[in-house]
Order: C-alpha cells, then sequence, then structure tokens
C-alpha cells in the first residue's frame, strides 16, 4: 500500500478523497465550535446535519439546482437549530437531552418524509449537484493543485468559512462576546451583553453549518437523500470540536486527520479482502478515540457550557 | 451648586412581597469621599446597591447624581451616570485577556477589535493609578487582588466616578487588603467617589470617611468616621450590645489530646505544604493557628481529618496512632470533629434538605437508618432539635441548605460535627464571610467546646478572631511552624512578625 504515497497520482487520489470525506465534517464541526463557545452543547449537529441532506436534497429536487438545494438544506439546519435555541437556551432545558432529542426526531422525520416526497423514486434520484470547478493556474500544481483547487463551490466555502470564522472570533466584538458568554454569561450580561441573545445567534449559525455538511453530502458526493445517510457525522465532529479545542482551525485539523484515516481505510480495504472490512471500518473512530485520549491533554470547555443562564439564578 | 453631594438617595423604598428590603433609606455621599454602608447580611445593603446599580427599580423615592434627579434602568445605564459597580464575586471572564475584559460589551468603533489601541490607553490609566497591571495577561492568571484592579481599571476606563464595592475585602487575603486600601485612597485623590460596603467594622474605622449604618432595611445612622468608635457602631448595626471581649473564663487545660509530631505533607499540586510539623492541643484547649492564607492550614487540618495522605511523622489522639485510620473511623471511633473551610462544597451538599445535612456525619447508623433503610421520623427530630438548639434561622427543615445565609449554613456545620461529642475538634476559617452575630455565635459555640473539655484546633486567618477565643497561638509559614504563644503574650505585631517568617 506503501505505492499510494509514493505514485502521485495515486496520491493525488487518495488526498482528494481525504479531503473530500473531511469537509461534511468539518462543517459540522465548526458548527459545533461556534454553540459551544457560546456556552451551549450541540450534541443535535448528527440530527442538523440529517436535516441540512434532506433539505438540501428537496430544494435540488423541486427547483433542479443545487443552489436552491443550499439555501433549503441550511435552512432546514437552522430550523432543527431552533429545537435547540427555544429549549435549551430560552426554556433552560438540559442540552445533552435536547441535542440527542433532535437527532431522534429528525432521524425519524426525514426518514418518513422522504418517503412522502421522493416516493419510490428515493434511491434512484441523481439531484443536480455541484460539479467540479478547476481554479486556472493553481490547478497545475503538481499534487496540491488537483486536491485544493479541483473541487466543488462548497469545498470553496468551507476555505472561506473558517478562516472568516476564526477571525470572527478572536479578531471581533461579536467574537469576543461570544466568548465572553461562553466563559461568564453573568459578567457579560453585567457588560451589557445580551446572553440569550448571542446564544440564539451562535447555536443557529451551528444549525446552518452542519445543515451546510449535510448538502456537501447530498449535493457533492451522492445526489440523492438515502435514511440516515449522515451516519455518525456528527458525532464525529463533536470530537472533532474537542480535539480542535474549541478553535475553528482546531476543528479543520481535526477533521482532516479523521478524513485522512478514513479514506486509508477504503485503500485498505480494497487492497485485503481477505481481512473482514469492519476492521478497517472502525480505524477512524479507534484513531480519533485515540487522538482524543492522547494528544489533547486535559481539554477544558468554555466554563458555562450546558448551563443555561438565568438573571436571577444564585 | 457645588454644594451638592455627589451622590444622594433620598427616601428609597423597595418591597419583595411583604418583605421591605429597603425602608426609606437615605444617603449623602460626598465627591471625593469614602463613604461606607455598614449592615449585617439581610440588613438591605445588596438592596441598595441593586437599585443604585440599574438592577432593581426603587418603588419610591429619588437617587440625584451632583443634584440632578437620574432614573437608572440598567448596569449599563448606571455606567452613564458615571456609577460603577465592583460586584463581591469579580464580572472578569477569565480565559480573556485584562483588555479583553475591559472593552467587553462596548460600543465597537469599527469592525475589528483595535486590541492594541486599547491596550495602550489602558497601561496608561493603570500607571497613573499605580496598578502594574500588564493589559495582555490571562485574567484567571492575575491573584485576586489584581483581579480587583481590574475591575476597577473596567469601571475607570468607562468613565465612572462613582464606584462602588461590594464586600471588597473578603477575596482578599490579609496581605492585599493594605494595598487596596491604597488603591481607594489614591482614587479618592483623583476625585472619585467611593461607595464602600461591608460588615466588618474594622475595615470601616480604618479606610471610610462617613458611614451609613443600616438593619433591617433601615437607616440607623449616617456618621462620621471620627465621631464614633467600632462599639456604637456595633450596636446600630445589631441593635444590642455586642460583646467584644469574649468572657475568656479560666480554665485549667486537661492532658494533651491530640499530637502532631513531624508531619509532612503535600499539597494538590504536589509541592511540599507542611514541613515537619509539630504541635499538641490539650483537653479543654483552643490552639489558634494563625497564619496568612495558603501557607499550609487547610493541608494541616485535611492531614487530621484523614482527607490527605501523610508523607512522614504521627497524628495520636489520646495516644493513639490515628496515621492509617480511614475518614470515617476517625469520625466515629476516635471522636474527631471537622468544620472544613469551604463550607459550601466540602461542608454541606447544598442541594440537599437541612435536615439530611444535619444528620451526614452519622447517616448509615442508628437512629437515622436501620438495615440501610432512613428512618426519616428520627432524621427529622434530630433536625428539629439541633435546628432549635442552634438557632438555625429557616423556613424548614426539608429547605435545600443553599439557600441558608452564610452564619446559619456555619451554624447546621457545627451542629452536625458537634453533636456527636467529638473529642477533638479540628475548625477552619469558621468566621470567613460571617457577620458580627453569627461570628459571636461560631465564637461562643466554640468555648463551651472548650468547657467540656474538647481539644479545638480552630485555623483562621483573623487575627482578632483567633486573639478573642485561643488559649495558645502557633503560627504557620510556608508550612513550618514560626512559633507557639501563650494568647497573653500574643500581640499584633509578634504576630506579624511571625506571620512573614520572622522566626521570635
Amino acid at each position: 500500500m506503501i505505492e499510494i504515497f509514493l505514485d502521485p497520482a495515486l496520491l493525488t487520489d487518495f488526498l482528494r478523497t481525504s479531503l473530500r470525506l473531511s469537509v461534511p465534517i468539518v462543517f459540522a464541526a465548526v458548527g459545533g465550535v461556534l454553540s459551544e463557545r457560546s456556552g451551549v452543547y450541540n450534541i443535535g449537529l448528527e440530527g442538523m446535519m440529517l436535516a441540512g441532506a434532506f433539505g438540501a436534497a428537496v430544494g435540488a429536487f423541486f427547483f433542479d439546482t443545487p443552489f436552491a438545494g443550499v439555501v433549503t438544506g441550511a435552512m432546514c439546519g437552522m430550523l432543527a437549530a431552533l429545537i435547540l435555541a427555544v429549549l435549551g437556551v430560552s426554556l433552560g432545558v438540559n442540552q445533552i437531552v435536547t441535542g440527542i432529542a433532535i437527532n431522534l426526531f429528525v432521524l425519524g422525520l426525514t426518514s418518513f418524509l422522504s418517503r412522502v416526497v421522493f416516493g419510490a423514486q428515493a434511491n434512484t434520484l441523481n439531484l443536480q449537484g455541484f460539479k467540479p470547478l478547476a481554479i486556472p493556474g493553481l490547478i497545475s500544481i503538481p499534487v496540491i493543485g488537483p486536491v485544493f483547487f479541483g473541487q466543488d463551490l462548497l469545498v470553496y466555502l468551507m476555505y472561506a468559512v473558517v478562516p472568516l470564522l476564526y477571525f470572527m472570533m478572536f479578531a471581533t466584538p461579536w467574537g469576543l462576546n461570544i466568548r465572553a458568554v461562553g466563559e461568564n454569561p453573568r459578567a457579560a450580561d453585567t457588560a451589557g451583553v445580551s446572553v440569550n441573545a448571542v446564544r440564539y445567534a451562535c447555536v443557529l449559525g451551528s444549525g446552518l453549518f452542519a445543515g451546510l455538511g449535510g448538502c456537501f453530502l447530498v449535493l457533492s458526493q451522492v445526489f440523492l437523500f438515502s435514511e440516515n445517510m449522515s451516519a455518525g457525522k456528527g458525532f464525529i465532529a463533536l470530537a472533532a470540536v474537542i480535539l480542535g479545542r474549541w478553535n475553528p482551525v482546531g476543528a479543520l485539523l481535526a477533521c482532516l486527520l479523521f478524513g485522512f484515516f478514513d479514506a486509508l481505510q477504503l485503500r485498505l480495504q480494497f487492497l485485503n479482502p481477505e481481512v473482514p472490512h469492519e476492521i478497517f471500518v472502525a480505524m477512524p473512530y479507534v484513531v480519533s478515540i485515540l487522538a482524543l485520549v492522547g494528544l489533547v491533554g486535559r481539554p477544558s470547555p468554555p466554563a458555562a457550557a450546558g448551563i443555561p443562564y438565568r438573571r436571577e439564578a444564585k | 451648586m457645588a454644594t451638592d453631594p455627589h451622590l444622594v438617595v433620598d427616601n428609597v423604598t423597595k418591597t419583595f412581597g411583604d418583605l421591605r428590603a429597603n425602608d426609606a433609606v437615605s444617603l449623602h455621599v460626598e465627591r471625593g469621599s469614602i463613604h461606607a454602608i455598614l449592615g449585617e447580611n439581610g440588613a438591605g445593603k445588596t438592596t441598595l446597591m441593586n437599585i443604585l446599580y440599574g438592577l432593581y427599580h426603587p418603588d419610591e423615592g429619588h437617587i440625584r447624581v451632583d443634584g440632578v434627579e437620574v432614573r437608572i434602568e440598567s448596569p449599563k445605564d448606571a455606567l452613564r451616570q458615571g456609577i460603577g459597580m465592583v460586584h463581591q464575586h469579580f464580572m472578569l471572564v477569565g480565559p480573556l485577556t485584562v483588555t479583553e475584559n475591559v472593552i467587553l460589551g462596548m460600543k465597537p468603533n469599527g469592525p475589528g477589535l483595535n486590541l492594541k489601541q486599547h491596550a495602550e490607553r489602558l497601561t496608561e490609566l493603570s500607571d497613573s493609578f499605580g496598578f502594574e497591571i500588564d493589559p495582555h495577561e490571562t485574567v484567571w492568571k492575575l491573584p485576586m487582588g489584581m483581579q480587583q484592579r481590574v475591575e476597577i481599571l473596567k469601571l475607570l476606563y468607562h468613565h465612572a466616578d462613582i464606584l462602588i464595592f461590594d464586600e471588597p475585602t473578603s477575596v482578599l487575603t490579609p496581605g492585599e487588603t493594605g494595598p487596596f486600601f491604597d488603591v481607594l485612597r489614591r482614587l479618592t485623590e483623583a476625585d472619585k467617589t467611593i461607595l464602600f460596603i461591608t460588615h466588618k467594622l474594622e475595615e470601616v474605622m480604618a479606610i471610610a470617611d462617613r458611614v451609613t449604618v443600616m438593619r433591617d432595611g433601615r437607616v440607623t445612622a449616617e456618621v462620621e468616621t471620627s465621631e464614633t468608635n467600632p462599639q456604637e457602631l456595633a450596636r446600630l448595626m445589631i441593635g444590642r450590645d455586642i460583646v467584644f471581649d469574649i468572657e475568656h473564663r479560666d480554665r485549667e487545660a486537661g492532658p494533651s489530646l491530640l499530637e502532631i509530631k513531624g508531619v509532612r505533607a503535600r499539597s494538590d499540586r504536589g509541592l511540599a505544604a507542611l514541613d515537619d510539623i509539630s504541635l499538641s492541643v490539650r483537653s479543654g484547649e483552643i490552639l489558634g493557628i494563625a497564619g496568612v492564607d495558603g501557607n499550609g492550614q487547610a493541608e494541616l487540618a485535611e492531614v487530621i481529618a484523614g482527607l490527605r495522605p501523610l508523607e512522614a511523622g504521627h497524628i495520636t489522639v489520646e495516644g493513639r496512632d490515628i496515621g492509617e485510620a480511614s475518614v470515617a473511623e476517625r469520625k466515629h471511633r476516635l471522636g474527631i470533629g471537622y468544620v472544613p473551610e469551604d463550607r459550601q462544597r466540602v461542608g454541606l451538599v447544598l442541594d440537599h434538605p437541612v435536615a439530611m445535612n444535619l444528620m451526614l456525619r452519622s447517616y448509615e447508623s442508628l437512629p437515622f437508618a436501620r438495615h440501610h433503610i432512613f428512618n426519616f421520623g428520627a432524621i427529622k427530630s434530630n433536625a428539629e432539635r439541633l435546628v432549635e438548639q442552634y438557632d438555625v434561622r429557616l423556613q424548614s427543615i426539608e429547605q435545600e441548605v443553599r439557600y441558608l445565609s452564610g452564619g446559619n449554613q456555619q451554624k447546621v456545620i457545627l451542629a452536625r460535627e458537634i453533636e456527636e461529642g467529638p473529642r477533638v475538634l479540628i475548625v477552619s476559617q469558621p468566621t470567613k464571610g460571617l457577620d458580627v452575630g453569627a461570628i459571636e455565635f461560631v465564637q461562643n459555640t466554640l468555648l463551651d467546646q472548650r468547657e467540656k473539655g474538647v481539644a479545638i484546633l480552630y485555623i483562621s486567618t483573623e487575627l482578632e478572631h483567633l486573639l478573642a477565643v485561643s488559649d495558645r497561638i502557633a503560627v504557620i509559614f510556608r508550612g513550618r511552624i514560626t512559633g507557639v504563644l501563650e494568647t497573653a503574650d500574643a500581640t499584633a505585631e509578634k504576630l506579624g512578625m511571625l506571620m512573614a517568617g520572622v522566626s521570635g
């Protein structure tokens, strides 16, 4: 298997797969960073991603363009996030329980609606998706060029989202408010920052990004909607949030790590048909667990994460 | 107009249901002065501050700043009127830098944070008051005294000129209090007005120009500190005379009950915290442990209570080595009572009812449990008896301990620890954060136990409290005992030298 890394063509192909497997997780993970930085645990990333995937399929199906799919997908992600905002922020329901409820609810609802909307053709759909769009000049860099600059629009969007979010978080008053609200909401409140408004914005933003992750699954990868197609990626994103220490760039790197091992296990499966494939499938997850245990030391989440804010609470 | 006081509170009344938290409260604060508001917990000080700070709105009455009537709708609004507050528990975001904390909530003038500009202006401001604060430092890394300066800086940066301090010294170590008072004086030199809320008489006498005393929501007096004395203030605050020199009955101490020999232990961070400590406490004796916070007091108490492993040395109770005994054995078989320093996190289960907290020591045994099943009748009658005996003020024994005042929480712990008739009592900072009445109660309880022949190790950072009840005082410094004095010979100067590590 060493030839994957020696042959430029094979290497390019391998790295492309790594990147593309990372993209949906990156979107969900930066969403997770946004939400948790403001002090709201978002266990519902998985459900929001699935909602986004379903929304993308519906939009692309009815309007016959992936752009409509992106809009409806992002909106469905936000709609799922609204549940977390209302229950977890306004009403102070336990955020973990709410997140799990979102995952279960969205899973059931999208499975049902998919049968209603697409009927028997659900598995044979071939939706209008995004096509690869080579960036002139950059594409001709050996190996790197085709990997990074022969991608589609959603991948380019991801290139923009991560640094923008990083900049927003650490170099703007918005980001300062978000970090303050996530660490010490009372202090932020006395300084005149509206705690719950910030949290609403962040949770909805989180749903938007997780929804975009779902869009990528449908509009860039398989061009149809299938039941539970997020298949645990939202949970991997949660791990990436921790591994990346609640930092958008850190989360990106964590997702790339996961994507790398996911691509690797696919190759290994292919090269070793005599070995039960489950062993390889488990690999990226095992790596994530090992990385969480070994690499990060003791991660410290935002101090107020998981605690609903009440002004009069003692 | 020059004669108008800087801040006037005129007949402000605020009720919560049936409770008149503030009843026709008036206040006159001169510009550039330090004005103390003295009162016990629950006297209405905090309500008044929250009104000035815009968190509550008064039902009646007016507030005037420089003679102009103002309506304060929110904390932001208060700041616009020049009124800022330093809360008892700082409103700082630990992982952010000093500059970020200061500019939090400010109206941005552009898309970025302009951290560099703000940091420069902050340095200037900090230097002009001699604060010595690095604006790029992360706040949680700063000691409490410096964090307090960050809070002050925050207000100054927002142009506040009336600064309200809520129990500002409660979070400071004794060594930080002096510099803090210097800061207050420097602020008044810059024509800032200071409102200082406290229940500590000595602080009022030491720093304030004028003092307003509150009791049960009413103002009982407003006087110049130069024209009053601690006794008078205490009477105004509590409504009765308070015995400052608690009667210290002479009593022949009995045989030595608690012997500590050559004890060494490590702190949570693995550093040497106790270094060859030897002490003995006799029956019917109170041995005070003085020292600046963090010199090994907590570790000493924990080693005796069995919560921290002994590295070297021996601890004996009535001649029996207790080195290997478990916490439960120490409590039940050896009769060691322990009143921990952190009453909220270590001493009590805050979310459990008072009745349950009162039986935490012996919940596994009769009469509270038989065959591992609780006897709620016994639990209830035990609680009712102790609440009565120790005068714990509460609504019901089913109330969660969290909602009791600090003094009443301490009474719950004392009642529980003393109830079993301990031979040795380890008491760590029992008066921390309590008001005068509660302190008196705690000290009298300790003296009662002394009378009964209990050996008491009384750890405190408050010298005057130690001097009031101890028979002898040992001073701890960097994990070593620097000296043991008979209380009669112990002056503040001598103790101070020992506390600073100068062996006597």
